[in-house]
């Protein structure tokens, strides 16, 4: 048993009782990233000095007897797209392969603060822009489970790492299910808080009113333990909820007794896998028998959200991406003037994906098309919203498959518009803005890991981790390590 | 064909708060250049934007103090386009839920009060600066980006098309900065850039309804070339319109070295911003409480102060709009009548002493050193006959460059007014005694010598001698 | 309908240079795209609000008090092209 497969909250009582050090631990993973990320290649950029340097301050902390937060000395990844001062951040793409932001985001801070170890930057797709992180400009990434299929994304480089114990925990971003739909393919807890509940301040925006930074663990309890260092009130981001924040483990008493749980129906239709369907029904089972009360019930505006999400996070992002233009930092293409160089830079710059959802915001928010485009999606996006507020009304969670499918092969995903219609159960709470956990449940007969997905009402994350955490300690099926030789 | 011309405007005014709009970095001008910078100004990758209150409260003020409605919910936008001193790509401003609107501005031309009415106010940033390596921007070979004044707050003021002159609209640009200035929000001036204004201009035939076809002249820094744009256009349009041409919608950029106005680019590259209201940004919902507590904090208004000095202080209508043009004067003025109280001669003094010795020296009214009570004790004394106008004259000058009180000035240069018949005396026999021909001349008819020898005792008690009881001494002894 | 005009227009505005051949893939799926977005002119949405913040956040101000600003090696440490304690653009027109 290798300390790499260990869990934050295994590692944290083995730091403590110094059974193990943290440079011990931080050197391991090290390690292990060396000899088999050149297989998974989830890293863009490993930072072992910083780990190292970070992994001795906790040693000595430690050997001082200090008391130490949960995350001290846990070697983590964090994905490319949040800003690390002095450190590349690529968002996977060209345009900034040399970028040193000069300043550190709010996760960043909080995870040191929490004297976290920083391994590196993982792989994504290009701004966050897929669901397969086979549009990174640099590398696709595999699925430690089979290398022969995608790890999903835009988080895939998080995910993977996890799944193939090259990092404890990573930190994900979510703007349509970035972190639940890697968490689902490679077999690990994912969860997109609500929105406002972690500061955006420091995250390479794609779609501001929808992305949420959040965590990939190995367990429900670590996932809690990191939103506890994570979420809170950040007066840097307007956006940012200023609540009392709660203990998140708090709500690991492993009973869902006479709790409410709804299955929507529309999240069941076309294109959902039936072996991906049955899981589902199967972890709504479990928690009938664990004592929870089940209901079909509906959210009849779901089919819409697909379309209003591609019209919302194109046209925001579209408007994000402008300040690529060559000036003040990342890449500079040579022309003779001004509007040359933009253009250049910015053909050079981007990918083929980033240049489509450019494309199709721009469009959306030209004159003559905003009405019938912009605006309509921010309407139904209301109705949506609407849909969640009174299923929530009567049921405390939402149990529906993560994905449609489990993880992709790799490259056979070259038609867009079936790649966002694989979004479909991850986009509706991005648009609500409520919290929504992929829990591993079980695996489908190609031994590939399904994610179920939970959603609660705003800052319901209690909630939703107290069910996963009951599905987690009263079944096997959650608790999934790649074991079949296709992968790792 | 007579051509009726139709103006609106667009006023840029820089707010005087100490930091940017959305970020902590200062708004002073003078910095070298890019230290006034920040991760948020400079729009660097995952920074996010938050509101600056003093911004929202300015703007609140400034809408107030111009009549417009206060908007019960307001948000911002984003208004997307490309070029190097914008850090972002987009501009957050305000699009269709401004922060003011429907006010207006009344304006005196011809002897008739006129209200020009205001659409709209709303909150954006300014852009950085760009340095061109070269004469102009054509022929320069490259550029030079500084964004010490990217975010720093501005208001827009858009007028609605109401103005039909170059009179009409200098006069509302007057008012409008006075109003300003007024609220303390900016030092809205226009040589130093913390007011800019941009000038829509059409021509129409008198009598038609529907207006034409207009041009938009940018970013005007001077009355002066918002007056000989004015011109220029009309001149222009007008020219076109009689050969039969059709004016293009377009936004035109001013040379002042030529003295024309050319082409920038034509309306369908420019409409194209795409705006949409920024994420980043909460929605504003303005409490009424506040609204009313600002109003309530405003000073009295130009114009209202206009009316006032002429119906109660009985000033001319030429002298009470001198003074409320700027809010320095006008709090100058009623700080000397608070303590004196002659109005016209207050009201003299200030557009003639001050203000000649103001523009002779080329400073700032702010910059005045002189302190109106200690006009106001310089013009008692003058009253009461202590000193002579001439004196008078001499102290304000010395008070214009010191600031000093104009009592220690007269004590200390020994200027108070000789009216002691004894003191004159003396000094009228000597001068008498010196000036045997003027004497004789006097006797014998010729009175203006008259003149002459009280010249001659004035100079002699450096003009301290009180000027009528020098004569009266001097005829006396004359006649004798 | 999107045309091979309308997608030129739009790429100049996203200050993106496309190939003809690219014009017309890009033509392409971004009709196969909006194709999929007209359901939403099936729902009927008179009345209701469009939803740009999820969180019922309002008012968030800052006081007006001067922060620090970055030293200037430190603006321009990731600039292409710098001169004068500036950044180098070519020329703009």
């Amino acid at each position: 048993m290798t300390l790499s497969r260990l869990t934050i909250h295994e590692l944290h009582e083995k730091l403590t009782s110094k059974e193990i050090s943290a440079v011990e631990l931080a050197k391991e993973h090290l390690h292990r990233i060396e000899t088999i990320d050149t297989d998974v290649k989830a890293y863009l950029k490993v930072t072992a000095d910083v780990a190292l340097a970070q992994a001795e301050a906790v040693d000595k902390m430690i050997a001082n007897g200090e008391k130490i937060a949960p995350l001290a000395g846990i070697p983590m990844a964090l994905k490319d797209n949040m800003c690390t001062e002095g450190i590349e951040t690529t968002c996977a793409s060209k345009m900034l392969e040399n970028f040193k932001p000069q300043y550190d985001a709010a996760v960043v801070e909080k995870l040191h603060s929490n004297h976290g170890v920083m391994l590196g930057k993982v792989n994504m797709d290009e701004f966050a822009m897929g669901s397969t992180t086979e549009n990174s400009a640099y590398f696709a990434t595999k699925n430690p489970w089979n290398f022969d299929c995608v790890p999903g994304g835009s988080s895939g480089g998080s995910a993977a790492a996890v799944a193939a114990d090259l990092a404890v925990y990573s930190l994900g971003s979510d703007t349509g299910g970035s972190i639940r739909q890697p968490a689902a393919f490679c077999g690990l807890v994912g969860l997109k808080p609500t929105y406002g509940a972690v500061s955006r301040y420091g995250l390479i925006a794609f779609a501001s009113s929808l992305d949420q930074i959040g965590p990939l663990t190995k367990d429900v309890t670590d996932a809690a333990l990191v939103m506890n260092a994570i979420a809170g009130h950040d007066h840097r981001d307007s956006t940012s909820a200023n609540i009392a924040f709660p203990d998140y483990t708090a709500a690991l008493d492993g009973s869902v007794q006479g709790m409410r749980i709804g299955i929507p129906e529309e999240y069941f239709g076309e294109g959902i896998d039936p072996e991906v369907e049955a899981q589902v029904r199967a972890a709504a089972a479990k928690l009938e028998e664990l004592g929870a009360v089940v209901e079909v019930c509906s959210l009849p505006h779901t089919r819409y959200a697909m379309p209003a999400y591609y019209l919302i996070a194109p046209a925001e992002a579209s408007s994000n991406l402008g300040r690529y233009d060559g000036v003040r930092y990342g890449l500079r293409a040579n022309a003779k003037d001004v509007i040359g160089m933009f253009k250049e830079t910015r053909n050079q710059g981007f990918g083929d994906e980033v240049k489509r959802r450019i494309m199709l915001g721009t469009y959306g928010l030209s004159s003559g098309y905003y009405d019938a485009y912009y605006l309509k999606a921010l309407k139904v996006r209301n109705l949506i919203k609407q849909d969640f507020d009174a299923a929530f009304a009567k049921y405390d969670c939402l149990i529906t498959p993560t994905a449609p499918t489990t993880a992709l092969v790799k490259g056979q995903n070259q038609d867009p518009l079936a790649l966002y219609k694989g979004d479909i159960c991850t986009i509706p709470s991005n648009l609500a803005g409520i919290p929504a956990l992929s829990l591993p449940y079980g695996l489908d007969s190609k031994q590939m890991p399904v994610g179920v997905q939970l959603l609660g009402k705003a800052f319901g994350e209690p909630q939703l981790l107290k069910v996963a955490y009951a599905l987690e300690q009263n079944t096997d099926l959650t608790k999934l390590k790649p074991n079949q030789g296709k992968g790792l | 064909m007579d051509y009726e011309v139709v103006i609106g405007c667009e006023v840029h005014v820089e707010l005087k708060t100490k930091t940017k709009i959305f970020c902590n970095c200062p708004t002073d001008f003078g910095g070298a250049p890019n230290t006034h910078v920040c991760p948020v100004c400079l729009g660097l990758p995952g920074t996010l934007p938050v509101l600056n209150k003093k911004v929202l409260e300015y703007a609140i003020k400034a809408g107030l103090a111009t009549n417009c409605e206060i908007a019960e919910y307001s948000k911002f936008d984003r208004k997307n386009y490309f070029y190097p001193d914008l850090t972002k790509a987009y501009q957050i401003s305000q699009f269709d839920l401004p922060i003011c609107k429907n006010g207006y501005v009344e304006i005196n031309v011809g002897g008739k009060t006129k209200k020009i009415g205001l659409t709209r106010i709303h909150m954006e940033e300014d852009a950085g600066k760009l340095v061109h390596q070269g004469a102009t921007i054509t022929s320069a070979t490259g550029s030079l980006a500084d964004y010490n004044r990217a975010g720093v707050p501005l208001i827009e003021i858009v007028s609605e098309p109401d103005l039909r002159s170059a009179e009409e609209v200098l006069a509302f640009l007057t008012n409008l900065k006075a109003i300003i200035e007024y609220t303390g929000v900016s030092d809205a001036k226009m040589e130093q850039g913390s007011l800019r204004c941009d000038v829509n201009i059409s021509l129409r035939p008198f009598g038609q309804e529907e207006f034409g076809t207009r041009a938009e002249i940018k970013n005007l820094n001077s009355f002066r070339a918002v007056e000989r744009v004015i011109n220029y256009e009309i001149d222009r349009q007008t020219d076109i319109l009689e050969d039969g041409g059709q004016v293009v919608q377009e936004t035109r950029t001013w040379d002042e070295g030529k003295g024309v106005t050319l082409s920038l680019r034509s309306k369908e590259d420019s409409d194209e911003y795409r705006y949409f209201p920024d994420p980043d940004l909460t929605p504003l919902v303005i409490d009424r409480a506040w609204v009313e507590e600002l109003r309530s904090s405003l000073p009295e208004m130009p114009m209202a102060k206009r009316k006032r000095l002429i119906e109660e202080e009985g000033l001319p209508e030429y002298d009470a709009g001198v003074i409320t043009s700027s809010k320095v004067l006008a709090e100058f003025y009623d700080g000397v009548r608070a303590h004196y109280g002659d109005a016209k001669k207050t009201s003299n003094w200030i557009m003639g002493e001050l203000l000649a010795r103001v523009n002779a020296e080329g400073i700032e009214l702010e910059d005045i050193k002189v302190k109106p009570e200690h006009l106001a004790a310089l013009l008692t004394v003058l009253d009461k006959g202590e000193i002579n106008g001439k004196i008078a004259k001499e102290v304000f000058a010395e008070m214009f460059n010191t600031g000093k009180e104009p009592e220690s000035i007269i004590k200390e240069k020994g200027l108070v007014q000789i009216s002691d018949e004894g003191a004159i005396v003396a000094i009228v026999d000597e001068v008498l005694a010196n000036n045997p021909k003027s004497v004789e001349d006097y006797r014998a008819g010729k009175k203006q010598a008259m003149g002459f020898l009280v010249g001659q005792v004035m100079k002699a008690s450096k003009g301290q001698a009180n000027p009528g009881v020098v004569n009266k001494l001097l005829a006396e002894r004359l006649e004798q | 309908m999107i045309t091979k005009e309308v997608v030129e227009k739009v790429a100049k505005l996203s200050r993106l240079e496309l190939t003809e051949e690219e014009v017309a893939v890009h033509a392409e799926q971004l009709n196969k795209i909006l194709e999929t977005m007209d359901i939403l002119k099936q729902i009927d949405t008179d009345g209701i609000e469009p939803l740009a913040h999820v969180l019922p956040i309002q008012n968030v101000l800052r006081e007006d008090e001067v922060g620090e600003c970055m030293p200037r090696e430190k603006v321009l440490s990731n600039a292409p092209e710098q001169a004068d304690g500036m950044f180098q653009v070519p020329k703009i027109v």
